[in-house]
């Protein structure tokens, strides 16, 4: 982990206490996890205690503090994905990557999530690898998308 | 950009008023030139470009263009419908550039049919 | 400028573009060019189009012509057809299901006819990235409007006449909040935008803020105006890039034309908009827990009164508003309160966006009136169940609301007859739900989301739901009692009374419905140890047609590679059979038989 970047990331807000969520927002983006070091040099600058800052990071959903895979699976539990069968789909990954939700492989190739409605409730259901979204995605085509990533 | 001031919203406004009038598809008048195969032999890709450049140099923000197929008539192409709101459509055959031009002025702009190039009036129903 | 005489929308909102809106635009450009008509024909990307389940879509004006499903491959064709000869596409069109007749005109189209489009207004029209183009359809002039001919007071009557609720769920009256938040103390005041859109199944604000950014940030200047706020704030919910790409290019552009920041249309009235991007957190889309994520700290809620109205951000007078009634003020303010009043009803006026999902043919985003009848919506716009299902239930207001049966289609959708029924107008999520859903399991679902996002605060919430969620588990695995259901029903009462806010308030309400209409499937669960839907997997039992397996599947092995138990045996050209002993009852061999040789009984 890079001090300089960190700093580069604080230098783009304002240095209040108010910021933390954002800057927080930005370090996750940065490394896709809240490295400890990250997280201690960002309280420091806003001269605010750690503890606030990880209170935040285990409430939202957007922060890990666990490095995170390549990749990231997220599948839609969302309510139309939930009632054609997204709950399937994700065990169904479960099992073949050997990940639960919200884990990482241990190889760091993948992380798996659930996501709350993508907006594509038309092509229910739905999953999503980075940027790439699968819709319609049934048990037998989810081995081969994931083939794909390497 | 600078900042706008009150007058400029309105310009701005009318500037993009003809795409808007387009998308929306509610012009005062609509032409449609038919080009079916025959037309576009007969020239109508000409007629259309023609209707384009004249609404272009005019300016007007208000005209409808359009393009549809054959009209079944093709001894008599290229053939235009002129269709004011609330009017019914009129049909031109033979058309040339100049006819055109002279179809936009009276009849598109001014309402009044140019009947020695008329085919018919309210013969057909354009869309 | 040259005019262009057609413009082909192609539909760039989120479904689309998953389903390569973009290679589409592409091909089309392409092909255009190739015929020489670059100059004559332009492609414009647009938000999201509506009509969801006939993407890619693209409409071509200005005939009104509607394509859907569209393909690469179908472009060549297209375009020498239609654009050049002018001959309509047939088998490109919309095909409703039952008369297999086209309808080439997007306004034919059922699932647009019942629409009336005030929040969506450019929906189609515009390109969502250019200023210009909102101000083309009348964009900012209700801002001119006020800025030039009304006093903060005359616009708060205005609003409050219009009789426009809250759309983002409880349905509070826009003008009376706005009045509240006028007259409270203190110089400095501040409005803010609640696009964090939590209903796990819906997507009205973010398709709002994808096909016109503007209508927001115009009715947020208004209210700021009339408000007398200096600083808005729009929180924006973390998993919408593109929406939140967009507000921040119009941002910039309105601020390049003076229509935000300091001096407004060259007046005295200044006021600035930042975002804010939510971290995903459910409850911070409860107003309290909103502020204090822009404040930088934990989402929690906090008792009202105060309400953000006397004390919000930063202790300063607040007003916060949904994305759709923000979306609303400028149509009010440009065509007056009268013209709005009329649509709607006694109590709800105006139209309501619902995300319209689920188990139904024409999934997409729609505006009606209020006061339409679920049942329109369902049939006519909606075009019925697939696969010639039959309706069960439709879910209106996400996990705080509840599901509405097949006897009450006939409810008109307002604020009171929704309550009525139990369940809430909510923010705009329908989900619809056919013979082949578990309501037990719905309730589950809800529970499960909202379990997991409570904030932890008040003890009713989160102990209560989790217990509720606990009995319902049991339920769908066969444990269920009798006396778990008078136990969920109290339970479910006592949190619905002592919770803090909202969440905690409404998560009992899918259960309070589905057990208040769906009792019957409750009983079964619970006394026959079945589930009527075959959803509930571990009532199941899965076997396999020896018959159908070898005669028409001749043993293809699917299911037993595809098991994760190697419960199944079998060979080649024999029939497969599954160990009781061994299945899991995970569903796979069910679900990936091509011959439905596999049953559940
Ligand atoms: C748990 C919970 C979640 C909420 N989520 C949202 C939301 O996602 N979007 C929204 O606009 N309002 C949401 N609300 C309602 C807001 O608290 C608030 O009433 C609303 O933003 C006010 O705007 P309106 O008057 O325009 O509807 C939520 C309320 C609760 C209790
Ligand atoms: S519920 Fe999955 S995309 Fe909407």
């Amino acid at each position: 982990m890079e001090k300089q970047k960190v700093e580069q990331i604080i230098a783009k807000h304002k240095s209040e206490p108010s910021a933390l969520i954002a800057i927080l927002q930005d370090v996750q983006e940065e490394y896709r996890y809240l490295p400890e070091e990250a997280m201690a040099i960002v309280v420091d600058r806003l001269n605010i205690p750690l503890s606030r800052a990880y209170s935040l990071a285990t409430f939202f959903t957007a922060f890990s503090l666990k490095p995170r895979g390549r990749h990231s699976i997220k599948v839609c539990m969302g309510t139309a994905c939930h009632v054609r069968g997204s709950g399937m789909i994700l065990e169904k990954i479960e099992r073949d990557l050997n990940v639960k939700r919200g884990e990482t492989t241990d190889d760091l190739k993948f992380s798996l999530d659930e996501v709350y409605c993508l907006g594509c409730c038309g092509l229910a259901p739905v999953v999503t690898i980075d940027e790439d979204l699968y819709g319609q995605v049934t048990l037998v085509k989810m081995p081969k998308i994931l083939q794909k990533y390497s | 950009m600078s900042k706008l001031k009150i007058e400029d919203l309105q310009k701005i406004n009318e500037k993009v008023r003809q795409t808007m009038l387009l998308r929306e598809g509610n012009g005062r008048a609509r032409i449609t030139v038919h080009m079916g195969t025959c037309g576009i032999a007969a020239g109508a890709r000409k007629i259309m470009d023609t209707l384009l450049k004249i609404i272009e140099e005019k300016n007007v923000k208000d005209v409808i263009l359009t393009n549809s197929g054959c009209a079944g008539l093709c001894s008599r192409e290229p053939m235009a419908t002129v269709e004011l709101v609330g009017e019914a459509p009129v049909k031109y055959v033979d058309l040339t550039e100049d006819k055109i031009h002279k179809i936009f002025v009276e009849h598109v702009q001014d309402g009044k049919i140019v009947t020695e190039y008329a085919l018919a009036v309210g013969s057909e129903r354009t869309h | 400028m040259r005019p262009f005489r057609a413009n082909l929308m192609i539909c760039g909102g989120t479904a689309c573009v998953s389903n390569r809106s973009f290679d589409i635009k592409k091909a089309l450009e392409k092909e255009i060019e190739k015929q020489g008509l670059d100059d004559e024909i332009q492609v414009v990307t647009t938000g999201c189009n509506g009509f969801c389940a006939a993407g890619p879509l693209m409409v071509v004006q200005p005939e009104g012509i509607f394509y859907g499903h569209l393909m690469e491959k179908d472009i060549p064709f297209l375009v020498e057809e239609h654009f050049l000869k002018g001959r309509p596409v047939k088998n490109l069109m919309y095909v409703p299901p039952e008369t297999e007749v086209p309808i080439p005109k997007m306004n034919d189209i059922d699932f647009f006819k019942g629409q009336i489009l005030i929040a969506l207004r450019n929906r189609g029209l515009i390109d969502p990235e250019k200023i210009d183009e909102y101000i083309g359809r009348e964009g900012y002039y209700g801002l001119l409007k006020v800025l030039t001919s009304m006093t903060p007071d005359e616009v708060i009557k205005e609003i409050k006449d219009s009789g426009l609720r809250g759309r983002g769920g409880a349905g509070f009256p826009t003008g009376v909040k706005w009045e509240l938040t006028r007259a409270a103390d203190g110089d400095l005041k501040y409005i803010v935008c609640n696009a964090d859109e939590g209903d796990p199944g819906a997507f009205m604000d973010r398709s709002i803020i994808e096909s016109d950014p503007h209508s927001v940030l115009e009715g947020m200047v208004i209210g700021a105006y009339a408000m007398g706020a200096s600083q808005g704030y729009i929180y924006i919910r973390n998993e919408y890039p593109l929406a939140l790409q967009r507000l921040l290019i119009a941002i910039d552009q309105a601020r390049d034309y003076g229509l935000i920041g300091e001096n407004i249309l060259g007046s005295n009235f200044s006021f600035d908009i930042n975002v804010t991007r939510g971290a995903g957190a459910f409850v911070c889309g409860e107003e309290t827990a909103l502020i204090s994520s822009i404040e930088g700290k934990l989402g929690n809620p906090k008792p009202r009164p105060p309400y953000p109205t006397t004390s919000g951000l930063w202790g300063k007078p607040t007003n916060i508003n949904n994305v759709e009634t923000w979306a609303n003020i400028p149509v009010i303010i440009n065509r007056g309160a009268n013209w709005y009043s009329e649509i709607g009803t006694e109590t709800s006026k105006g139209t309501k966006v619902f995300s319209l999902v689920g188990k139904i043919n024409n999934t997409g985003l729609v505006e009606v009136p209020m006061g339409i009848t679920l049942n329109d919506i369902v049939n006519k716009i909606g075009g019925g169940i697939p696969d010639g299902k039959k309706f069960k239930a439709i879910q209106t207001g996400g996990p705080s609301g509840g599901c509405i049966p097949a006897e009450k289609l006939d409810l008109p959708v307002d604020y009171e007859s929704l309550a009525k029924a139990g369940s809430m107008m909510g923010s705009g999520g329908m989900v619809v739900m056919d013979e082949t859903t578990c309501m037990v399991d719905v309730a589950r679902y809800f529970l499960t989301f909202t379990k997991d996002e409570s904030c932890g605060k008040c003890t009713p919430c989160r102990e209560g739901i989790a217990q509720l969620h606990r009995i319902l588990t049991k339920i769908t695995e066969g444990e269920g009692t009798m006396e778990d259901l008078e136990l969920l029903e109290n339970l479910a009462n006592v949190i619905k009374d002592t919770s803090l806010c909202g969440l905690g308030k409404s998560a009992p309400n899918p259960v309070l419905t589905t057990m208040r209409y769906f009792k019957d499937e409750y009983l079964a669960h619970i006394t026959d140890k079945k589930c009527p839907a075959r959803v509930c997997r571990q009532l199941n039992t899965y076997v396999i047609n020896a018959e159908i397996c070898a005669s028409k599947g001749h043993g293809c092995g699917v299911c037993r590679r595809e098991c994760p138990e190697q419960a199944i045996s079998g060979e080649k050209n024999i029939s497969h059979i599954i160990d009781q002993e061994k299945c899991v009852k995970c569903g796979v061999c069910f679900d990936v038989c091509k011959f439905n040789a596999v049953t559940i009984e």
